[in-house]
């Protein structure tokens, strides 16, 4: 697609960013290697290049990490709020202080346009410190009761679509309510948890407070196991999700879960049409679709299906696919080669199972992990790719001829995170929205997040809810 | 390094505070301010009703950007405050001693008492919503919630006894919840508030949201208490006898009043301030919406 | 040729008929509208790129001035500036226009004979417009009479705003009569339009009169040109060329001023009409001081120091 207004690369400095060969694991305040010695590396999903080398914690590390924690929550949950919310506020100002450092090392280590960790990832991530700072010496006034009590230690495993994101969507509000965390990252997207515990230095944050332990799944399943463990946060997959639910049965273990999700994005025939095609676009491509919440399924009224496909595919023809880190990158790279390969596999189920295929015209480098914006129509609710989440760049197409239809199909999934609705009138947004058994639901508008909000989902999307006055209620004894 | 003893100080001028300027009084009229021994400090500007008048249009023109600034962002800004005061807490450390007789290590527990209360207040900006407001169950088809909202221009009397954390313990909420302020300082100890205008003036606070008056509080307050553009009055600043006739003139055109309360006479500003103070000067905001069915004959699915 | 395209022919045969019309077009959401503008805003413009935009910036220009105080010196200056807008590199392209009131066309044709240079005269009592409609076109003739290239209408707002929406696309047509061969311009005046409902109205209003272009505003209110107005233009003249297959072009005027502002602009065009509108047959920049910071933006360039205002022209 060359266009006379060809725009040359505009790549964000890498130079903001010094990433060290190696990295240990974060335990009462120090750098340490893990007990076995086992490292594993991590790569830039967009140019396979090895970033660094990370240590890989064991079930052993995961001991020390929470009898860290454990000795730092008496200190820590007896401070005056007032100065745990200093603390709070010290980490927040310090994020902002170095976003465009961490911006770019996410992008580097996650695979995701420059243009979301720095418009997107890394503002949130510091509003989100800086929103429960805020409640940390207000807790008596959250409406759980006068003087509620922190729970302990919290286990939290955290996925790597939105990797320092997910970290204060978990840190923030535990450390605010009086508890002490041990922190499991990706193994794909280690960095940025790893430059967190730096900041935590910075801030002057009481040792054993924030325990990073960089790993794979085998050190999120200890540390769920712990027997010294009092809450347990996940974000990822509903399998795993499931899993952890049947380990803390009988623990007393208190548990969020926010898991996957396949979105309905409904656009009526009187809908503000063209935001109403940023919204899808914003919905599935927002992070190359690996979004828990993506809105994954554009159900849209029959009777302008054509007219709407039209301009979404006219529109995906413009996205631009490339280096995450230049500056006019829509689309990065997919998280790791076995994302990839599931995306690829599902999307060739879909043809399989005769929904029609069209990917954006664009070309894909050749390094590293990609997948180009595509869309399948001709679905149905039979179709895999109606009921599976992707977690790709991969939007499902239906149709609907009236309301009650399109809320029927919208709810006909084991998930419940997000969904959509686009009108002009007023009336059908609440009323759909009313209907719609979804724990986010967007009018007009997609994929929007704020620390004062709390997220969710229904069904097997998960239980229990993050961000807002009700984040407060998972790290309390309430 | 040491001060060389000889050395002769330079004094500061101090101003009023007013749309993110710093005039001298309009009346062209100081008064002279004293230690609690009575020792010479400054002259203060003495303010008179044409800088009430002043002050209020700045406050007015200052409240649609500060009212419709998101609460994140005003948040940000009463945590600027709180930053910028840190920087400066050795000036106000010996102002406050000065001011009101105290020891420096008690006038620094003072300071930063002060500094924690506009962090507790900038915590505030974005909860006190999900406190007082909500979504309620009307029984019908309808969308219902309730949210508060800034009155608009706020006359705040800050005590006088405690000329710096009591001044900002009833400044701060006033601005948190969104209202734009006239201050009409301690009188016999303006000073602390004065300086405080200079901190306001580099924390990105707009212009105009804070002004700051210096003089006789019944003289400024008789003008502010019966301005009709004026919405608001905290009261605390005043004795019972002053405080009844601006409650008097206040219900002119209906300005919400915060009447002085016994724990504000007492002069012990350290306890928690609850959120009496920031619900004092909000509307609440009642927006009903259809809701409706899916459809007019029933859902087929 | 047609006065209105012929696929929407029975949405102009009656006031009622042409409300339905207007009000059957997708509403538009202020919010998303302007995040997409400030979306496109972001995009970094480098190097190479930075280079073509500028030339394609300048070349874009409707070098203004509607003052009361305008004289033919005043005009003259303005076309010399047109043609040369460097005198120290004469690889810089010229303006696409110089834009005048009617009485001072005349000078400004004769100042840019053989430049290349178009005239574009604003005309129908601008800015306001509140004249009878004889006075309005009598003030298009001369325009026209005095050798205009291009017309520059303002619509009756009042008459929009009270929803005669016949008696805005009659005037238009009345005076795309006059026009003969000059093309006709109309500006909406978006910032008293006030709602982004009305502004797509109105850009499809002014499409089926017959506009060769849609212009956001006159310079002479509060809120002129702005990326989220000029972005919802664009995507009318986009949505009618598929429709229609006739390209309409696209002015934002009044408000843009430095370069990062044009670029923006460029980018809006590029990533939403599409390059075929990326020609100053096709839009405009309706601008006077914007010229002078391209122009210094464009040394910057070419000689890697930062330059200064003494270093390019005053008009």
């Amino acid at each position: 697609m060359a266009s006379a207004f060809e725009y040359a690369p505009a790549p964000e400095s890498r130079s903001v960013v010094d990433i060290a060969p190696s990295y240990g694991l974060f335990i009462d305040g120090e750098f340490t290697d893990a007990a076995d010695g086992q490292v594993f590396k991590t790569v830039s999903p967009s140019s396979e290049e090895v970033l660094s080398e990370v240590a890989r914690a064991g079930t052993a590390d995961v001991d020390r990490a929470v009898q860290a924690a454990r000795r730092a929550f008496e200190k820590w949950s007896a401070l005056p709020g007032s100065e745990r919310a200093k603390y709070l506020f010290r980490i927040a100002r310090i994020i902002q202080e170095r976003s465009r450092e961490l911006a770019v090392l996410e992008t580097l280590d996650n695979g995701k346009p420059i243009k979301e960790t720095r418009d997107a990832d890394l503002p949130l991530v510091a509003a989100h410190f800086f929103y429960y700072a805020g409640w940390a010496d207000k807790l008596d006034h959250a409406g759980y009761g006068a003087n509620p009590r922190p729970l302990g230690v919290a286990g939290q495993i955290i996925p790597w679509n939105f990797p320092l994101l997910m970290l204060a969507w978990k840190i923030a509000p535990a450390l605010a309510t009086g508890n002490t965390v041990v922190l499991k990252p990706a193994e794909t997207t280690p960095l940025s948890a790893l430059f967190f515990a730096d900041i935590c230095r910075q801030a002057g944050l009481p040792k054993g407070v924030v325990n990073i332990l960089t790993g794979y799944g085998d050190a999120g399943s200890a540390l769920v196991e712990h027997p010294d463990v009092n809450k347990i946060a996940f974000t990822g997959s509903t399998a795993v999700g499931k899993a952890i639910a049947r380990q803390i049965a009988g623990t007393g273990k208190k548990a969020t879960l926010e898991l996957g999700g396949k979105g309905a994005n409904i656009v009526f025939d009187d809908a503000p049409v063209d935001q109403a095609v940023e919204g899808i676009v914003t919905g599935i491509f927002f992070n190359q679709g690996q979004v828990c919440c993506a809105g994954s399924r554009l159900l849209v009224q029959e009777s302008i299906e054509d007219e709407l496909l039209d301009s979404l595919k006219r529109r995906l023809s413009t996205l631009r696919l490339g280096d995450p880190l230049d500056k006019n990158t829509d689309i990065g790279a997919i998280n790791s080669q076995e994302q990839l390969s599931r995306i690829t596999a599902l999307v060739e189920t879909g043809e399989a199972e005769g929904a029609d295929r069209w990917s954006a015209p664009c070309e894909l480098p050749s390094a590293g992990y990609w997948f180009a914006p595509t869309l399948f129509t001709g679905v149905t609710q039979a179709h895999t790719v109606a009921r599976d989440e992707i977690f790709g760049p991969v939007l499902s197409v239906l149709s609907f001829r009236t309301p009650d239809e399109a809320v029927a199909k919208a709810n006909n999934s084991q998930y419940g995170l997000s969904a959509g609705i686009w009108t002009e009138k007023g009336s059908r947004i609440l009323a759909v929205a009313n209907k719609l058994r979804a724990g986010v639901v967007w009018a007009n508008t997609f994929n929007k997040f704020d620390p004062t909000s709390p997220f969710g989902g229904y069904k097997e999307s998960g239980f229990g809810r993050e961000g807002g006055r009700h984040g407060l209620e998972g790290y309390l004894d309430v | 390094m040491s001060e060389r003893s000889d050395r002769l100080s330079v004094f500061k001028t101090y101003k009023l505070y007013v749309g993110g300027k710093f005039p001298r009084s309009e009346s062209g009229r100081v008064y002279e301010v004293t230690d609690s021994k009575g020792k010479w400090l400054a002259n203060a500007p003495q303010s008179s009703r044409k800088d009430a008048r002043d002050a209020v249009v700045a406050a007015r023109k200052a409240f649609g950007g500060w009212s419709g600034a998101t609460a994140y962002n005003r948040g940000q800004i009463l945590y600027r405050i709180a930053e910028m005061l840190e920087g400066r807490r050795d000036q106000f450390v010996r102002e406050v001693a000065e001011a009101e007789g105290l020891s420096k290590s008690k006038a620094a527990a003072v300071v930063d008492a002060a500094v924690d209360r506009w962090v507790w207040y900038a915590g505030w900006t974005d909860k006190i919503a999900q406190i007082v407001g909500g979504a309620n169950p009307v029984a019908g088809p309808f969308f219902n919630l309730s949210t508060p909202e800034p009155t608009g221009v706020v006359t705040v009397l800050a005590p006088q006894e405690s000329s710096f954390l009591g001044l900002v313990s009833v400044l701060a909420p006033v601005i948190a919840a969104g209202n734009t302020a006239v201050v009409v300082a301690s009188a016999e100890s303006p000073l602390p508030a004065l300086s405080l205008g200079e901190v306001l003036a580099t924390s990105d606070l707009p212009g105009g949201v804070v002004n700051i008056l210096s003089g006789r509080t019944a003289e400024i307050a008789a003008p502010l208490a019966s301005h009709q553009d004026v919405n608001g009055i905290d009261l605390t600043g005043a004795d019972a006898e002053l405080a009844k006739e601006l409650e008097i003139a206040a219900a002119d055109n209906l300005k919400r009043v915060s009447r002085p309360q016994a724990v504000d006479g007492d002069g012990d500003w350290s306890t928690d301030p609850g959120t009496r103070r920031l619900t004092a000067f909000l509307e609440t905001k009642t927006v009903w919406h259809p809701t409706g069915a899916l459809g007019a004959s029933g859902s087929s699915y | 040729m047609p006065t209105t395209a012929p696929a929407f022919a029975d949405a102009t045969a009656s006031d009622s008929a042409l409300r339905r019309f207007l009000h059957g077009l997708p509403g538009v959401d202020a919010v998303g509208l302007e995040a997409r503008a400030a979306s496109l805003g972001t995009r970094s413009i480098k190097t190479t790129a930075k280079a073509y935009a500028i030339d394609l910036a300048i070349s874009m220009i409707d070098l203004t001035t509607l003052e009361g105080s305008d004289t033919p010196g005043k005009v003259r200056a303005l076309a010399a500036k047109a043609v040369h807008p460097d005198p120290t590199d004469r690889t810089t392209p010229h303006t696409a226009a110089v834009c005048v009131y009617p009485d001072m066309a005349a000078t400004a044709v004769a100042a840019l004979a053989g430049s290349g240079v178009k005239v574009a005269s604003v005309a129908t009592a601008f800015p306001a417009g509140r004249a009878a409609l004889d006075v309005k076109l009598a003030d298009v003739r001369d325009a026209v009479a005095a050798g205009a290239d291009e017309i520059d209408m303002v619509i009756d707002r009042g008459a929009f705003l009270s929803g005669r929406y016949l008696k805005v696309y009659e005037e238009i047509l009345a005076v795309k009569a006059e026009c003969g061969r000059a093309r006709l311009k109309v500006i909406f005046e978006t910032g008293e339009l006030s709602t982004y409902d009305n502004i797509r109205r109105a850009s499809w209003l002014g499409m089926l009169a017959g506009a060769d272009f849609i212009k956001t505003s006159t310079g002479k209110v509060g809120v002129n040109a702005t990326p989220a107005n000029t972005l919802l233009m664009l995507e009318a003249v986009r949505d009618f060329r598929a429709q229609t297959g006739v390209q309409i072009g696209v002015k934002p005027a009044g408000g843009i001023r430095t370069s990062k502002d044009a670029i923006k602009f460029l980018v809006l065009v590029n990533e939403t009409a599409g390059e075929d509108w990326l020609d100053s047959r096709w839009f405009r920049f309706g601008a006077s001081s914007l010229l002078n910071d391209l122009l210094m933006q464009r040394q910057k360039l070419s000689t890697g120091r930062y330059s200064g205002p003494d270093y390019v022209t005053v008009d």
